[in-house]
C-alpha cells in the first residue's frame, strides 16, 4: 500500500537538512506577546516583524477592536447560516455600506478574504468552455481558482500587454473569456499597464477580473485603480481585501466591486462571507481615511529608506510599488532569516523559485532604519550576479 | 522524411535555446526529468511554441505534455485544427 506522504519524502529531508544548520522551524518561533503591528516578542526576544502581514494597519485600533467586540456580543460568535440561505446580518449590510460611501458605487459585495474572492469568482464565472487568460505571475488563490473550475487556462508573460493580445486573437472569437490581472503584483510587487490591457480584453469581449489588493500603496502618478471603469459601466470586476493597508488579516474581509447587475449576479451565488466581527471591524477602518492615509505616507518612506539601503549594498531588486521590498540576497533566505534573528529581525518565508531573494515588509521609518543598518553584515559577502532565477 | 519527423526537428530547433546542460534530445526526452526545466523556462518555452505555430496550449494541457514526443503529437493535433 502506498504511503499518501510519501511523496513529501525528499520535502522533509530538505526541511529536516535544514534545521540541522540551526534554522529555525517556523512553528518553533513563538509570538508571546504582539506589542504593535510590526514588534513582536518572540521566543523571549523583544522582535521587529519583517515578514509580518500586520503590516502598519489598523490591526490595534480601539474602534476596529471596539466594532469586533461590539459585534461579538451582540451577534454571538455563530452564524444562522450562509449568506445565500438566512446568514446576512446587520453587520454585513454595515460593511457594504462603508464600501458603497467610500468607493462612491451603488453597489459592493463583501467576502470572507481576498484569497476566497478570487477564488469564488473565478471557479463560478468561468466554467466549461470558457477560457481563463492570466498573467504567469499571478496569485495563489488565482491559480486555485482556475483548478477549482472546469475552463481552459492560458497564461502570457509577465505584464505583456502583446502576449495578452495574441493569445485573445488566437481563441475562438464565440467563447467566454476571463482576463485575470493584478494591479499590483504581490510577488514582484511591481504595477501592471492595466488600462492597456483593460482595452485589449474588451476589444476581444473579455470580462476583466483585477485582483487590487495592493492598490493603496502605490506611489507612481502613472497608476490608478480601476474604480472608475467600473463607474463607467465596463465589464471589470475589482476584488480588494482588508488584510493589506487595513492590516486586518485576522478579521477575514475582502470586498467586491462591480457594476450593479454583475454584483445582483454574483451575491446569489457567494457562500464565502465574513464573520459579522470581521465585517464591523473592517467598517470601521474603511470610515477612517485619515488613517489610510497616514499609512501610505509612512509605508512610502519606509519603502524609499530600504529602497536607498539595497541600492547602496549594490543588491538587485523588483520595482515595488508596494508595502514590501523584494531584493536578491544571493544566499539562501533561510541563512538571511538566521542570522537576522539573532539581531531581533524575523524575516518571512522564501518565494520560489527566487529561493535567494528576500522579501521584507515595510515598517515604520525608524524600524527601516535599523533594518538597514543590520542587513550589510549579513549579506555583503553573498554573490551579487544573479543566478538562473534573472529574468 | 516524415511529417512527424519534420514536426520533432522544429520542436527540437526551439527547444535548443532553452537546453542549457546540452541534453540529447529525443521523443522520450522530458521536460522536467531531464531538461530540468522550472516553471519559468517552461513557460518562455511554450510562448515560444505558441507563437511559432499561432496556437494557444493551454495550462490544461501543459499539464499532461511530459515528454517531447507528447509535445509533437500535441502540436500536430494543434496546427491541423
Amino acid at each position: 500500500m502506498t504511503d499518501l506522504f510519501s511523496k513529501f519524502d525528499a520535502l522533509i529531508a530538505q526541511r529536516e537538512g535544514l534545521l540541522a544548520t540551526g534554522v529555525k522551524d517556523p512553528f518553533s518561533l513563538v509570538m508571546e506577546e504582539v506589542k504593535s503591528p510590526t514588534v513582536a516578542v518572540v521566543n523571549g526576544k523583544e522582535t521587529i516583524l519583517l515578514g509580518t502581514y500586520n503590516y502598519m494597519g489598523m490591526t490595534f485600533d480601539d474602534d476596529v477592536i471596539a466594532a469586533g467586540k461590539k459585534a461579538l456580543d451582540e451577534f454571538g460568535a455563530g452564524t444562522t447560516g450562509s449568506r445565500v440561505l438566512n446568514g446576512t446580518f446587520q453587520g454585513h449590510k454595515e460593511c457594504e455600506d462603508a464600501l458603497k460611501e467610500f468607493y462612491g458605487m451603488d453597489h459592493a459585495m463583501v467576502f470572507s478574504t481576498g484569497y476566497q474572492a478570487n477564488l469564488g469568482i473565478i471557479s463560478t464565472i468561468a466554467g466549461k468552455g470558457d477560457y481563463i487568460i492570466l498573467d504567469i505571475d499571478s496569485h495563489a488563490s488565482i491559480y486555485d481558482g482556475c483548478k477549482m473550475g472546469d475552463a481552459e487556462i492560458v497564461a502570457f508573460r509577465h505584464n505583456d500587454v502583446e502576449a495578452l493580445e495574441k493569445r485573445l486573437k488566437r481563441l475562438p472569437a464565440d467563447a467566454g473569456k476571463l482576463v485575470v490581472l493584478e494591479g499590483v503584483y504581490s510577488m514582484l510587487g511591481d504595477i501592471a499597464p492595466l488600462r492597456e490591457m483593460v482595452a485589449v480584453a474588451k476589444k476581444h469581449g473579455a470580462m476583466v477580473l483585477v485582483d487590487e489588493a495592493y492598490h493603496d500603496f502605490v506611489a507612481d502618478p502613472s497608476y490608478s485603480s480601476l474604480v472608475d471603469m467600473v463607474k463607467k459601466g465596463e465589464n471589470v470586476i475589482i476584488s480588494r481585501t482588508a488584510s493589506k493597508i487595513h492590516g486586518l488579516a485576522g478579521l477575514r474581509t475582502a470586498f467586491v466591486i462591480a457594476r450593479p447587475d454583475i454584483i445582483a449576479r454574483l451575491q446569489p451565488l457567494s457562500t464565502s462571507a465574513p464573520g459579522v466581527f470581521g465585517a464591523l471591524g473592517a467598517a470601521a477602518s474603511i470610515q477612517d481615511t485619515a488613517f489610510q492615509a497616514m499609512v501610505k505616507q509612512r509605508n512610502i518612506e519606509g519603502r524609499e529608506i530600504m529602497k536607498t539601503a539595497i541600492a547602496k549594498m549594490g543588491r538587485k531588486m523588483t520595482e515595488s510599488q508596494t508595502n514590501f521590498v523584494f531584493f536578491h540576497a544571493g544566499m539562501p533566505v533561510e541563512q538571511v532569516q538566521k542570522a537576522m534573528l539573532a539581531k531581533g529581525f524575523m524575516i518571512g518565508r522564501a518565494f520560489p523559485p527566487y529561493t535567494d531573494w528576500v522579501r521584507i515588509s515595510i515598517g515604520t521609518p525608524d524600524e527601516m532604519r535599523a533594518v538597514a543598518a543590520a542587513l550589510p553584515e549579513v549579506i555583503s559577502g553573498a554573490p551579487k550576479s544573479l543566478g538562473s532565477s534573472e529574468r | 522524411m516524415t511529417d512527424r519527423s519534420e514536426m520533432f526537428d522544429r520542436l527540437k530547433g526551439l527547444i535548443a535555446p532553452f537546453n542549457k546542460k546540452g541534453v540529447d534530445v529525443s521523443e522520450t526526452t522530458t521536460f522536467a526529468g531531464d531538461l530540468e526545466w522550472d516553471s519559468l523556462t517552461v513557460m518562455d518555452f511554450v510562448a515560444e511554441v505558441e507563437d511559432s505555430f499561432d496556437i494557444i496550449i493551454s495550462m490544461n494541457l501543459q499539464a499532461e505534455i511530459e515528454n517531447v514526443g507528447q509535445l509533437v503529437d500535441a502540436v500536430t493535433k494543434l496546427t491541423a485544427a
